[in-house]
């Protein structure tokens, strides 16, 4: 009942092949929106933005980014905090070389300049594949974060090497620096969000998504059937790194405020990421934003259950949180392989027949 | 978006269920005692937890009004030590101590934002000193580069004034840390004339198998180590392997706990560090403690922490901010002060022999006061040796002062730049 589809007729192809085919898909993507864009930020308190609303949009960004690798082209990446480095040090770059740029358009070119770093270190997924393209990733990790910790420019020669967002803001709101509301913080981490995710999806619905598809189930085939590797490959390098360059941009920028390239983007936040893509879903762009809200908003919110509400010391909590949170990725992944995205598709088919089920 | 929406219920239901405001004084503390840091994290908030517990069952607490000790533990993470600063935000904290360098520049555009004090001893931004530009950060008494500064006069009182021809090393960890004494032992090295040489460890400092494979080639006369954590043991131990004379290892004061040179045995005899705080528990405080605190089971954590080198400095850390706050509440005239109330009263610190004394801690802290202009504090500090065969440290140096002129004025150079990028005015009147 809660999916009424009766009288739900397609008469055009466009009807047919738009993103949400059935009608009650559409009113909630369109209440959702509602609801973030509109009722959200009038009820946003510091605490929630800050904690695990905003870190939440960021990482949904940078699943996104490493879900079109992994679960659409195949391609097992674990430069993913490198990349995100990328992102954060060009928007550091750019936005003191040229202090008076729009910093929208600074989060977006920091997102092409990951774009270039990705497809440099994606040119080794030409010759290899599997475990071995995740080692020769893996050495992006490394070489990256040396880099930024060792070379002066990167960091203006600061003293410390760490890396400060100066204060900028668009038609007078601040958006980044202390002193920004969280609202606009939000707000700005929302359109990206809502922006990034609309071109994922209809990347993936197209032509580019299709030979990713094909490249990712059998690349032999793939070419067989005029797929080009190299362009498969290397442009879902380039997206992928895009998407990842604006998150890491988004988070120095909006959210850290400064950060340092062996601490905040070190290779336990690669290992994050790639844990959101699985237990979210490969291949899935609900399950992008599910896997990043389990693993944001669960720590927090067991924290404030044990430590807040049942009074805990923060120490065992912490502990606890730890054993919680490994045995739930290793219970979700026993019982749904195919990450949480995968048990909400099955739990719709069920929804679309209920309560008739025959 | 469903996660969301239920985040909004919780938030909606705790701000229902939040208490009414208490009279106490709310001192949180960042602490760590999970993670990689732990080691450190752990000693630091006991010391931190028992001297706040130790004035409330003796004294009351401060100026008639208990001190809350709220803790959030932030794994020595830069994104958990956010969440930490905001859950504590709206709860009236009176200061903020992150102990974290790497939190600590998280938090000062966020502190100076929302007017709390933070007080970072010892660690943190070494130019926030220059209260002019940093109006709500402290770092008294010492700062990192006092420690290169008093380590470097240690030195030439070993050769006779003169550090000509000598090469030092430094084995720092690799994050803003360990990255902070490098031009001030730079400057000093064009002065003196001796080699500097400047090696890092990455986090956590576990595999440090190369770095001293080029301290042994190098033959420096000696090496000074800025680290944390794990990273401390593990480059003593690489330093008695090759047989480095331990006497010409100094440790800065986070590279000087028990827990870095027991794990080594033997081998650390003689191993040196700086401090600016006294050790052991000779001093009549400590006997406070275990009557009032240990003695009644109040102790905080396991309570095995007592009176080593970290917790002494967590102690020292928590004397510091109640003697600030009662300050405060002179200054204000009323005991519930506001963080405002707090910064004035941390600005207006005396720690003098007599009060030290009346506190039961004789010696134990260089005297120093707070202004405007200063809140670094003194800047001395003193050295401590570790004896492998009592398991103890011992001090064999008095207060060494460090090259104050020098630190200044790479300070105010430092903060000019921070103020011209935020456009900061300063506000002290010199």
């Amino acid at each position: 009942m809660l999916y009424r589809e009766a009288g739900d007729f397609k008469s055009t192809y466009s009807s047919d092949n738009q993103t949400f085919p059935i009608r009650g898909d559409r009113y909630a993507y369109w209440v959702a929106l509602g609801f973030a864009f509109l009722v959200v930020p009038f009820f946003l308190g510091d605490y929630w933005a800050n904690s695990i609303v905003i870190p939440f949009l960021i990482y949904v960004i940078a699943a996104l980014g490493l879900n079109l690798l992994i679960g659409y082209c195949g391609q097992l990446s674990l430069g993913t905090a490198a990349f995100m480095a990328v992102g954060a040090y060009a928007t550091f770059k750019l936005t003191t070389s040229f202090p008076g740029l729009n910093i929208y358009i600074v989060f977006l070119l920091s997102g092409l300049v990951t774009a270039g770093v990705g497809v440099l270190f994606g040119l080794p997924s030409l010759k290899i594949k599997g475990f071995y393209l995740a080692v020769a990733t893996l050495a992006a990790q490394f070489f990256l974060i040396w880099l930024f910790t060792r070379q002066g420019w990167f960091f203006n020669y600061s003293s410390t090497g760490m890396i400060g967002m100066p204060e900028r803001s668009m038609f007078g709101i601040i958006i980044t620096g202390a002193a920004a509301s969280s609202t606009a913080v939000y707000m700005t981490c929302l359109i990206f969000v809502v922006g990034m995710a609309w071109l994922a999806r209809n990347l993936t619905r197209g032509t580019l998504g299709r030979t990713w598809m094909a490249t990712r189930d059998m690349d032999i085939a793939a070419e067989i059937i005029g797929v080009n590797p190299m362009i498969s490959k290397l442009s879902a390098f380039a997206v992928s790194s895009f998407f990842v360059g604006v998150s890491g941009a988004l988070m120095f920028g909006v959210y850290l405020g400064a950060a340092e390239a062996g601490e905040a983007f070190s290779i336990n936040k690669s290992f994050l990421v790639l844990f959101m893509v699985i237990i979210g879903g490969l291949g899935s762009i609900l399950g992008s934003f599910l896997g990043a809200a389990f693993l944001v908003g669960l720590p927090v919110l067991l924290k404030l259950l044990l430590v807040d509400l049942m009074g805990w010391p923060a120490d065992l909590a912490r502990h606890f949180e730890v054993m919680v949170i490994g045995a739930l990725i290793v219970i979700v992944l026993i019982l749904e392989p195919h990450g949480i995205a995968a048990l909400w598709r099955t739990i719709k088919d069920k929804l679309r027949l209920w309560p008739f089920p025959h | 978006m469903k996660m969301m929406k239920l985040a909004a219920g919780i938030a909606a239901t705790l701000a229902v269920a939040a208490p009414a405001m208490a009279q106490d004084l709310h001192f949180p503390m960042l602490s760590y005692r999970t993670g990689a840091y732990a080691p450190g994290g752990i000693p630091f908030a006991d010391g931190y937890h028992d001297y706040m517990t130790l004035l409330n069952e003796r004294d009351g607490g401060i100026g008639g009004l208990p001190i809350r000790v709220s803790e959030c533990e932030t794994a020595y993470n830069t994104e958990r030590g956010v969440e930490c600063y905001e859950s504590v935000r709206a709860d009236n904290p009176l200061v903020i101590q992150p102990l974290s360098t790497g939190i600590t520049y998280q938090l000062i555009p966020r502190v100076t934002q929302d007017g709390i004090p933070m007080h970072t001893m010892g660690y943190g931004r070494t130019s926030a000193m220059e209260g002019g530009t940093f109006p709500w950060v402290f770092n008294y008494p010492a700062n990192y580069w006092d420690g290169a500064s008093v380590a470097i006069n240690y030195m030439l009182s070993q050769n006779e004034g003169s550090l000509e021809g000598k090469k030092i090393v430094l084995v720092y960890h690799n994050s803003a840390y360990g990255r902070e004494p490098i031009r001030t032992l730079e400057i000093l090295a064009e002065r003196m004339g001796f080699t500097f040489l400047p090696i890092a460890v990455d986090h956590p400092g576990q595999e440090q198998g190369s770095q001293w494979l080029q301290i042994r080639r190098e033959r420096p006369d000696y090496v000074m180590m800025y680290g944390w954590g794990v990273m401390n043991a593990v480059a003593i131990q690489e330093a008695a392997n090759i047989r480095f004379p331990m006497d010409h290892f100094i440790g800065i004061w986070w590279s000087g706990s028990e827990n870095d040179v027991l794990p080594v045995g033997a081998g650390a005899d003689g191993y040196t560090a700086l401090t600016f705080h006294g050790v052991g528990t000779d001093y009549p405080d400590y006997a406070d403690l275990q009557e009032y605190v240990i003695g009644r089971g109040l102790a905080a954590g396991a309570g095995d922490q007592v009176g080593s080198a970290v917790y002494s400095r967590g102690m020292y850390a928590a004397m510091l901010a109640a003697e600030a706050a009662r300050t405060a509440q002179e200054l204000a005239g009323h005991a519930q002060i506001s963080t405002a109330e707090m910064r004035d009263g941390m600005e207006a610190l005396v720690i003098t022999e007599e009060r030290l004394t009346e506190l039961g801690l004789p010696g134990f802290s260089a005297p120093f006061n707070v202004s405007c202009g200063n809140h670094g504090g003194s800047g001395a500090a003193m050295l401590q040796q570790w004896d492998a065969d009592s398991g103890t440290w011992s001090l064999i140096t008095d207060w060494i002062a460090s090259d104050r002129d020098l630190v200044r004025e790479l300070a105010v150079e430092d903060a000019a730049a921070f103020a011209a990028e935020n456009n900061i005015t300063s506000n002290c009147d010199m």
